[in-house]
């Protein structure tokens, strides 16, 4: 009879290699709190820079005197893209820290069923409420949604199905179209629609110029999303006699869904916080506006924009409040896309 | 100089190998081409095809007698796959393809003006060479899938459903999952899976491109026994870098090759004769494995 040997993991770290690791952890600590003492740098930058550059000095030295030149190069790339990691990560970490730290205090119940009609940015924060705001952003999301998606994802369509005679110009346009400043396409719209049109403040104008900003980072992604879907799958499908038009509905999409709705949702990234569009063509009114098409209607980052430039402390937290309920949001509606998207796929 | 002797020897030693493979293509029961319920068949005439300006494929003229199964073999490159896709009108999707000629399916040219193309391909059935399911989709949906893209009714799915997977050979594997998803399925399953997809929609005649060739040996035998069953209803032209295949399963073998040019159709007669006494030295060349 044979034994099952036990499973063990002969390539993991030993309780030695870790004490090793540690050391040089610690003395990499040690030497950046020396160096920052001796020398005239200061703050806590200067307290990471030391630490990575010692980190990066000694594993180096170590595993080059331990196991040769190969491994020590190997351990200087390695703690230089663990090094990059960890910067990417500070900024946008200190980011949500320092919302969630500031904008907490001003978080209460009634601030979700208030809106500013009866209340001034410098009142207590008892009074009022970003209500108007909230609906607002909302508002102008479905609505620049509604108009962009189709859009966006049918001009993906035609590059990447069609193919047709102005395949070239077009995804020239909507490359350039990506880099647009956003107060331009609130300009466009102001001089095109608002001014000879309409003549008044609405969600709707808002949105149009949102629009414009996310067709563009919709369609590109939804491009690259389906030159990934294979060929073979096409063909496959106009083998069995579907049309292009079915075959693309029924085969390509549903495959390329998850990647598409990354696609939606970058868009809406590029939208969500957008301010100088939104001041130009939507203005901000202080009450809740069920009417998209006419009117001034809140956002969130006017509502920022305003607190902020109120001044007192009491606007202040507004500020950082409607701040982090602006990142709430957006963090609300990145993951419960990306679990609906992902939802059937994985399974 | 050679005695006569010596050269006896030697067309000996070289007639073992064809003369082994003609043994596995007599072996199976002789097949009588033409039962009137599967149509006239298919006949291409003079067939050319061009990718931009390179003339991949030279006036290839074949005839495929209804309920037969013709194997296409020659080296890569000779324009097989090219000729195939001419068939079911798949060639025109490579931009700056271009064709001459004409295939006609029951007499009527498929590339005729005026013609639905999409119905050309509900009657000419295409399995690929690498196993594709559609990903999004279940087992059991991928079957049916071709009545869902052409639009088609049927009475009884599930009956349709039992009796292509049956066909296929793939019924028992997965009657129990028919909700799991296509990529669960092992590769030979897959392919099975797909021949089962392009049955649903009944063609008369089914194109493999290679089917086999991301296979291991145990699924391509099950795909070969597949093939088999499957030639008492259909027409089947199957592609193949495997002669032994190619003598197991076809009643009919094609050899093509291209001399640097156009690919071109050297020879053609039943699979029997072309592994034991095939006309051409060149075909000759190829199935005793002297090139190739």
């Amino acid at each position: 009879m044979t034994m099952t040997p036990a499973p063990t993991k002969p390539w993991a770290a030993s309780p030695k290699d870790r004490a090793i690791d540690g050391t040089i952890f610690l003395a990499a600590l040690l030497s950046s709190y020396v160096v920052v003492f001796i020398t005239p740098m200061k703050g806590k930058l200067a307290y990471f820079a030391c630490f990575f550059i010692a980190y990066a000095i000694l594993t180096t030295t170590f595993k080059g005197i331990q196991r040769g030149n190969a491994a020590a190069k190997d351990a200087l790339i390695n703690s230089l893209v663990a090094i990059g990691a960890i910067v990417t990560v500070i900024p946008a970490a200190s980011i949500l820290f320092t919302v969630l730290q500031k904008g907490s205090p001003g978080i209460s119940f009634g601030l979700f069923t208030h809106d500013m009609s009866l209340a001034t940015p410098t009142d207590p924060l008892s009074n009022g409420g970003l209500l108007h705001a909230i609906t607002g952003t909302l508002t102008l999301m479905l609505l620049s949604l509604v108009m962009s998606v189709p859009i966006g994802i049918l001009t993906a369509l035609y590059l990447t199905e069609i193919k047709g005679r102005f395949t070239g110009p077009i995804r020239f346009l909507v490359q350039a179209m990506s880099g647009v400043p956003s107060i331009v396409a609130g300009l466009f719209i102001l001089s095109a629609i608002l001014y000879p049109i309409t003549k008044a403040y609405s969600g709707l104008m808002g949105a149009l110029s949102l629009t414009i900003l996310m067709i563009p980072t919709i369609a590109r992604t939804s491009e690259e999303v389906l030159n990934l879907i294979p060929n073979d799958l096409r063909e496959a499908g106009t083998a069995l006699g579907g049309t292009q038009w079915r075959t693309v509905a029924m085969i390509v999409l549903p495959a390329a869904k998850s990647g598409l709705v990354t696609a939606v949702i970058l868009g809406v990234a590029r939208i969500a916080g957008e301010t100088a569009p939104i001041l130009l063509l939507t203005g901000g009114g202080d009450k809740v506006n069920p009417n998209a098409f006419n009117g001034p209607m809140g956002s969130l980052p006017y509502y920022i924009w305003k607190s902020f430039n109120a001044g007192s402390p009491e606007a202040i937290t507004r500020a950082w409040a409607g701040l982090l309920v602006l990142v709430g949001l957006v963090l609300f509606l990145f993951t419960s896309a990306r679990f609906l998207g992902s939802r059937k796929v994985s399974k | 100089m050679t005695t006569p002797h010596e050269s006896e020897n030697q067309e000996m030693q070289t007639s073992v190998k064809p003369s082994s493979l003609a043994d596995v293509a007599n072996a199976k029961a002789p097949k009588v081409p033409g039962t009137a319920a599967l149509g006239t068949g298919l006949e291409t005439r003079g067939v050319h095809a061009w990718f931009g300006k390179h003339h991949a494929l030279s006036n290839v003229s074949l005839d495929f007698a209804a309920g037969t199964v013709t194997a296409l073999i020659g080296p890569s490159g000779c324009g097989k796959s090219t000729f195939i896709r001419t068939i079911n009108r798949m060639h025109e999707f490579i931009p700056g393809a271009a064709m001459a000629g004409e295939v006609l399916l029951d007499g009527k040219d498929v590339y005729a003006p005026g013609t639905d193309v999409t119905k050309i391909r509900l009657q000419i059935g295409m399995v690929f060479q690498k196993p594709n399911p559609f990903p999004s989709m279940t087992i059991g949906e991928n079957v049916l899938s071709g009545l869902k893209l052409a639009q088609l009714k049927v009475d009884n799915k599930d009956d349709l459903l039992e009796e292509c997977l049956e066909r296929a050979g793939l019924w028992n594997e997965v009657k129990d999952r028919l909700g799991a998803h296509g990529g669960s399925l092992s590769g030979g399953q897959q392919q099975r899976l797909c021949i089962a997809r392009a049955l649903a929609v009944r063609p008369q005649v089914l194109l493999m491109d290679e089917p086999c060739s991301a296979l291991d040996p145990g699924s391509t035998l099950r795909i070969e026994e597949t093939i088999r069953h499957l030639s008492d209803t259909m027409t089947i032209i199957i592609v193949t870098h495997n002669m032994q295949q190619a003598a197991r399963v076809s009643d009919y073998t094609a050899f093509f090759l291209s001399d640097g040019g156009p690919g071109q159709m050297i020879e053609v007669a039943p699979t029997s004769e072309i592994f034991s006494r095939p006309q051409d030295s060149r075909t000759e060349s190829y199935v005793t494995g002297r090139f190739g």
